[in-house]
């Protein structure tokens, strides 16, 4: 039944005219948003406290797992190599699934299918220290999705999800960040909605956080009712909004209030 | 063990004023917010930290729940010898952790 | 940080009143005021005099999130053995309790100048008191004005 609404929303977006995204020259990370405090707290590697992920994320990608008995780097080798350029292209396609995985997702595949050991939990530490840690050696890459065909209908997706108004203020992602950003709403600026810089250290969460916890909060927002982590919606609208971000640099761990 | 990141020089010139910047991975739990059951979380915060040059005491600070998670505390020293400079910090337990780096003074 | 333990249902019912600190505002706790900043101020100084000047506090005039604010205080001072700055002390007005921290510095020191980052619960005004060598005291203070971040768990 689920499976058929959501196929109903993609049909229905390929049908109508994609309303304005943010012509290329007009984009900007929400660094550019961000005060100059925030901005300073990201562009420093010795006060920057997303740094503290990578530094865990590090200890952990040397440690051995699970059943295996394996480490990430047993496998993976020295991430600095071996994982450049990767966090950049996510989420990608799983065939044996038949569907999207974001980065969080698949370094809990690794876990289960390789290392014999059971998946971190969503929002965990050592969760979102791997995943900083392995996205920061792509900081400075260009966010760059794939292409291939069996995306599309999840693309597509997450398009229609972006532009769907939802919530009891019945607002649209695409009301505020295509049609709003650089305006106000309350005290804060609305920025673009680029992930570019995720797993991102937020001021409110006083911690790293996934864009899977942002776009929750998002929808709370809007007093919408926010989707379960690893929903295929929530996959969906990952994949899209990387998309829409492609060609902007990676900055992880970014700091954004 | 709280992961920490530690910035100073490796090297410094005798004399010379030195920028140290310390992070430390803490909640910082101020003991006011609410749990999902409506209990108060229980206050947990590093109180208390320290750096000494060579055993001596250079810098300290008290710290209350007013410091935001995940302490960052910069200062400066003076380069006066080579040595050991240590970090420690102390939380509402009792408990400390020590770090300490190595600085060539020439 | 438990995402969990932040979310409850009655806290979506009631407007954002307060940032930072993530309290409910109908939740019992007496909130600091300027009177009790003062009275925290006053029971470190006693009686001296407090003099404003030769103390720099920096804090952002609008802050972009009151969960963790940068903040630099600088004391001009040769920080020299016969003249150099013992203590600073930084207090505010409208989180639960006055103190904000409190930095012991001396000779050793070289420069006056501390940075951390810290929590405020509103728009409010935050003071810094340095106690030099010869006991006396000086005096900085900032007025924020504290935002609330836009579309979080609360």
């Amino acid at each position: 039944m689920r499976a058929l609404l959501l196929a109903v929303i993609a049909a229905a977006a390929g049908a109508t005219a994609v309303a304005a995204e943010i012509a290329p020259a007009d984009r900007r990370s929400g660094y550019d948003f961000a005060g100059p405090e925030s901005r300073e707290m990201q562009d420093d590697d010795a006060a920057n406290p997303g740094m503290l992920g990578v530094l865990q994320g590090e200890t952990l990608w040397a440690t051995p797992a699970g059943t295996a008995g394996r480490s990430c780097a047993d496998c993976h080798g020295d991430a600095r190599a071996g994982m450049k350029g990767v966090a950049g292209r996510y989420p990608v396609f799983e065939p044996v699934l038949g569907r999207p995985l974001d980065l969080e997702m698949r370094i809990n595949r690794c876990r289960t299918e390789h290392q014999g050991a059971a998946p971190f939990a969503w929002e965990s530490e050592d969760l979102l220290a791997l995943t900083v840690f392995v996205s920061h050696q792509s900081r400075g890459q260009a966010i760059a999705p794939g292409d291939g065909a069996e995306l599309r209908p999840f693309v597509d997706l997450g398009s229609a999800l972006f532009r769907r108004r939802q919530g009891q203020l019945n607002l649209s992602c695409s009301r505020c960040h295509d049609d709003n950003w650089g305006k106000r709403l309350a005290g804060a600026v609305i920025p673009q909605a680029h992930p570019t810089g995720y797993p991102v250290y937020r001021l409110e969460w006083q911690s790293l956080g996934s864009l899977q916890r942002r776009l929750r909060n998002c929808m709370i927002g809007v007093r919408a009712e926010p989707y379960e982590y690893g929903a295929p919606e929530a996959v969906a609208l990952e994949l899209y909004l990387m998309k829409r971000a492609r060609g902007m640099p990676l900055e992880t761990p970014a700091v954004r209030p | 063990m709280a992961r920490v990141l530690i910035n100073l020089p490796a090297r410094a010139k005798r004399g010379e004023v030195i920028e140290i910047k310390t992070l430390i991975a803490h909640v910082m739990e101020t003991g006011y917010r609410l749990g999902p059951t409506g209990v108060a979380i229980p206050r947990d915060i590093i109180q208390r930290f320290v750096c000494t040059y060579n055993g001596e005491k250079v810098f300290g600070a008290e710290l209350y729940p007013a410091i935001a998670a995940n302490p960052f505390i910069a200062f400066f020293t003076v380069a006066t010898e080579s040595g050991e400079i240590a970090f420690s910090w102390t939380d509402d337990r009792g408990q400390t952790q020590t770090e300490v780096r190595q600085i060539t003074v020439e | 940080m438990d995402e969990r333990s932040r979310e409850r249902p009655t806290r979506r019912l009631v407007l954002l009143t307060t940032a930072g600190l993530g309290l409910a505002p109908f939740a019992s706790l007496a909130f600091a005021s300027p009177a009790a900043m003062e009275e925290a101020i006053r029971s470190l100084v006693g009686d001296a005099a407090v003099t404003r000047g030769r103390v720099k506090l920096e804090l952002p005039p609008i802050v972009e999130n009151g969960n963790t604010v940068p903040l630099t205080v600088t004391v001009d001072s040769p920080m020299s053995e016969a003249d150099h700055v013992t203590a600073i002390h930084i207090f505010n007005e409208k989180n639960p309790q006055p103190y904000v921290a409190a930095f012991a510095l001396g000779p050793r020191a070289g420069k006056a100048v501390v940075s951390t980052r810290i929590r405020l619960a509103d728009s409010q005004q935050v003071t810094a008191i340095a106690r030099l060598s010869d006991g006396s005291l000086w005096s900085d203070s900032a007025d924020v004005i504290v935002t609330l971040a836009a579309c979080a768990e609360g």
